[in-house]
């Protein structure tokens, strides 16, 4: 091993750090919202009231998820029968209709080599928030507000 | 001396001469006896792919008025040391109108090639036509002749009436693949539809180029369709189809499919996945870079090593002497196509 | 694709501007050709609508999986209207976030597709006026291509004539999917004019025709008939050299777009297998078809192919040679490629500016 890669594993993982980056109520059912954290762009969708966050640009040829339809999963196993499950669980790439599972990342055609990173949100009151620590250049947290708060 | 040892091989495309009414009267019904001769049923040679163009005519393997088989065993079988050899009629069949003459052409075509051809040398195996203008008769075929396993596949067009993929076709598909018949699909068109999108050419040469687009759009139908969906254990041969013409298909597909497939979602897998598990090609012609070092290239791009099936298309002049396939094949793919291959695409050669 | 690539970022270096040699105008409303149109045509256009091969009037009979028959979902610009009816939108979108320095616009309208001969021409002229009305007089970066009513060649060929002098045309836009093969003698006086004053010829695949998609018919689904549309494009090559077109007209220009490329090593090895056997039907081609390929045909890049394994694309460029690719956007439908991102590849600076440009400024005599 040479002294270069000793050095790259020997590397101290990054302390996760904690960002507000929305208001709850800014995400409407079905929609999305990009948000910048660190140079990271992450889209950020509200599935039936549930917020999964992943990176904003398709691995394919750059275009913004956010800006994709949230569909269901189709699937069929004989020719002209097809159901559909997980209703708003994926996002459908603008350009050219990838899709890629909101919870995981991984695109649906090419799951082990095609996919985005994804990220946690969690829900969390004001109130819990002004404990900190959290990082924030957007929002004045009010106590009374949920927040959305992104994990890196 | 050759250049590639062919001891013990099978070869996917050998032709007899196709059969003319003298040849089929003795295996017609008295009516289609009556028939054939009345209306002068005779010579079935297709446009889109005349048996006579010269200039795919080996001059040291002309007949001469002699017996077609000697002429096979001398010219191919006993010299290359094949062990098999399935015999493909490309039929006027295929072309003819009358859903019933049709049928009864395939039938008598198909007792011809078990009386003349099968039961005469043993090294010998057959693809059965059967009339896609009547799927009925075509199955009834395909179960009349279904214990005769020296029938491996049933035979169709590169370009045809409908695309293969339609639903009109799959009780045949569903007859084949309960027999293990593959199906094999020659290039020709029935003229049904122009070879092009721009109508009919001025020039066989053409039609012959156009080919591909034939086949191309015949494996995209049987993947779109969800044939291979439905019937998994079936397999697509295309037979003097260039090969080179897959991996386009392949990539295209593949990547149309990840934005497309919510269309057709019983296609599961990406296209070239599907092109990989149920397509296969036979080796002549061959559609290959002139420098033999570029060849491994152009192969390497099928990602596979089993789609490949020996052919020598005899009696058609791809080759001289006995250099069946084109230089540049590696080896290790070479010894695979000669007759693993064969057998594994085939589950009637008892593979 | 490989997982390399996924994490690759922008590339800030590039600085050269790129020549999309495919871009899509729109109109901003559905009857705004009519503007452009005489009374006479205003008034059939309203009272008989536009007829062509499309059995449908106004939708696709091969649905696209996107709103706007196709269209990148992102597209539709913020002031109102189609996507790419927006010239100050497709400023930005397009020729800003991609650096693009020259557009070529491809009208898709059906004017040389139009079942009435009279009414096509009159649809191509308008088509005309249209591109360098809304697009190519106001914004200097985008190019004009003239549409012609190939089915008649006279017409066809005084559409040339008028426009000619008009620089901001750069190219003949005519539709592969002719009503004989392009190569045919009825097509010929186009040819010759557009030998005569230099112009490419540029086919774009069109989804419909007079033709079935397919030697063995219609195909069902989309997914099929995408790629066979395309193969309109191998019908033209063959065609044209097998006419002998290129012994009559050795310095026509012709350019096939969007219909990828990959497919064309295998066509000049067939092509030229084909031809060794059977030269003697077509005597007038004195030189090896895959020749001719590689002096008179141009190609766009998009949909671009992607193989499963990257570098197999680099067999093709090579087969090809870089010296006959122009890069294309295809902007703004659905299977656009950006020029930072489509080639998976990469590419050698000379390969990466013949291209993205040098071949599209050199071919269309851009500077």
């Amino acid at each position: 091993m040479t002294s270069a890669q000793a050095e790259v594993k020997a590397r101290p993982k990054r302390e996760a750090s904690r960002h507000v980056v929305a208001r709850v109520d800014e995400i409407a059912e079905g929609k999305s919202k990009l948000v910048n954290v660190e140079g990271r762009a992450i889209a950020i969708f509200n599935v039936k009231g549930e917020y999964l966050a992943i990176a904003n640009r398709c691995p394919h040829e750059g275009a913004d998820l956010c800006r994709g339809s949230v569909v269901p999963l189709i699937e069929s196993d004989t020719p002209g029968v097809v159901r559909l499950s997980r209703h708003g669980e994926l996002v459908r790439c603008p350009w050219h209709g990838w899709e890629f599972d909101l919870r995981t990342g991984k695109s649906w055609c090419d799951p082990s080599r095609t996919r985005v990173k994804s990220y946690d949100v969690k829900v969390e009151r004001g109130a819990a928030l002004v404990e900190g620590p959290y990082q924030t250049e957007v929002y004045k947290i009010s106590v009374e507000d949920e927040y959305l708060v992104l994990e890196l | 001396m050759a250049k590639f040892d062919t001891t013990g091989a099978i070869d996917c495309d050998v032709h007899p001469p196709s059969p003319r009414r003298a040849d089929l009267l003795p295996y017609l019904d008295d009516y289609w006896k009556e028939i054939v001769t009345t209306r002068e049923v005779d010579v079935l040679e297709m446009n889109s792919f005349p048996e006579r163009t010269l200039p795919y005519m080996r001059p040291d393997w002309k007949v001469n008025g002699g017996d077609p088989l000697e002429a096979m065993q001398k010219n191919l079988l006993d010299p290359l040391k094949l062990d098999l050899a399935i015999l493909n009629v490309v039929s006027g069949a295929h072309a003819l109108f009358d859903p019933y003459l049709s049928a009864a052409i395939c039938r008598a075509t198909n007792d011809w090639l078990i009386d003349k051809w099968l039961n005469r040398d043993s090294r010998l195996r057959a693809s059965m036509l059967v009339p896609f203008q009547n799927v009925e008769a075509a199955v009834e075929e395909i179960e009349r002749l279904a214990d005769d396993k020296r029938f491996v596949q049933i035979l169709t067009l590169s370009a045809t009436e409908l695309p293969l993929g339609r639903r009109i076709y799959w009780p045949i598909y569903e007859a084949a693949e309960k027999h293990g018949l593959q199906l094999g699909i020659h290039a020709g068109s029935n003229y049904r539809n122009a070879p092009s999108h721009s109508g009919f050419h001025s020039f066989l040469i053409e039609d012959h180029l156009a080919h591909t687009q034939g086949f191309a759009t015949q494996i995209a139908s049987l993947i779109s369709e969800g044939v291979f969906t439905k019937y998994p254990q079936l397999k697509a041969v295309a037979i003097e189809s260039g090969v080179t013409w897959v991996p386009p298909l392949m990539w295209r597909m593949s990547k149309d499919w990840r934005g497309a497939r919510i269309e057709v979602p019983w296609v599961k897998d990406a296209p070239a996945d599907i092109i990989r598990r149920h397509v296969r090609m036979t080796t002549q012609p061959f559609d290959l870079p002139d420098d033999p070092a570029e060849v491994p290239k152009a192969l390497d791009h099928l990602l596979s090593d089993e789609m490949l099936l020996f052919s020598s298309d005899y009696p058609h002049w791809n080759f001289e002497g006995l250099d069946v396939l084109p230089e540049g094949i590696p080896d290790a793919t070479l010894a695979k196509l000669l007759r693993d291959n064969i057998l594994a695409a085939y589950p009637r050669l008892g593979g | 694709m490989e997982s390399s690539v996924l994490e690759r970022t922008e590339d800030k270096a590039e600085t050269l501007g790129v020549v999309d040699c495919d871009v899509h105008p729109a109109f901003s409303r559905p009857d705004q050709l009519s503007d452009y149109l005489p009374e006479r045509w205003k008034q059939h256009v309203r009272d008989y609508a536009i007829r062509s091969a499309n059995p449908l009037l106004g939708t696709l009979p091969y649905p696209r999986l996107t709103p706007g028959n196709g269209m990148r979902r992102d597209s539709w610009p913020p002031a109102g209207g189609p996507p790419a009816s927006d010239l100050d939108f497709l400023r930005e979108q397009l020729l800003e976030q991609c650096n693009i320095e020259i557009g070529i616009l491809q009208p898709l309208a059906a004017g040389s597709v139009a079942f009435n001969m009279e009414l096509g021409a009159a649809l191509c002229s308008a088509l005309n006026d249209w591109q360098i009305d809304k697009f190519a007089g106001p914004e200097p970066r985008l190019r004009a291509s003239i549409c012609i009513p190939q089915e008649d060649a006279k017409e066809a060929v005084a559409e040339i004539d008028k426009r000619v002098t008009d620089r901001r045309f750069v190219q003949i836009a005519m539709p592969p999917r002719t009503i004989e093969p392009a190569g045919r003698k009825r097509y010929w006086p186009i040819y010759e004019a557009a030998e005569h004053y230099g112009l490419p010829i540029g086919l774009h695949t069109s989804a419909f025709g007079y033709r079935p998609n397919t030697p063995s018919g219609w195909t069902s689904f989309y997914l099929e008939e995408h790629f066979a549309a395309s193969n309109s494009l191998q019908t033209v090559m063959s065609s044209m050299i097998l006419e002998g077109v290129f012994e009559q007209f050795p310095k026509l220009k012709i350019v096939l777009v969007e219909g990828g490329f990959s497919w064309l090593p295998s066509l000049f090895w067939r092509m030229d297998r084909e031809w060794k056997r059977m030269r003697s039907e077509v005597p007038h081609v004195k030189r090896k078809p895959s020749e001719y390929a590689a002096e008179n045909f141009w190609y766009t890049t998009q949909p671009i192919e992607e193989p499963e394994k990257n570098t197999h694309l680099l067999d093709i460029l090579r087969w090809i040679g870089p010296d006959r690719l122009m890069f294309s956007t295809d902007y703004p439908h659905w299977d656009f490629d950006d020029p930072r991102y489509a080639f998976k590849v990469p590419l050698t600076p000379a390969e990466k500016n013949a291209i993205f440009r040098d071949n599209a400024m050199k071919l269309f005599r851009l500077q």
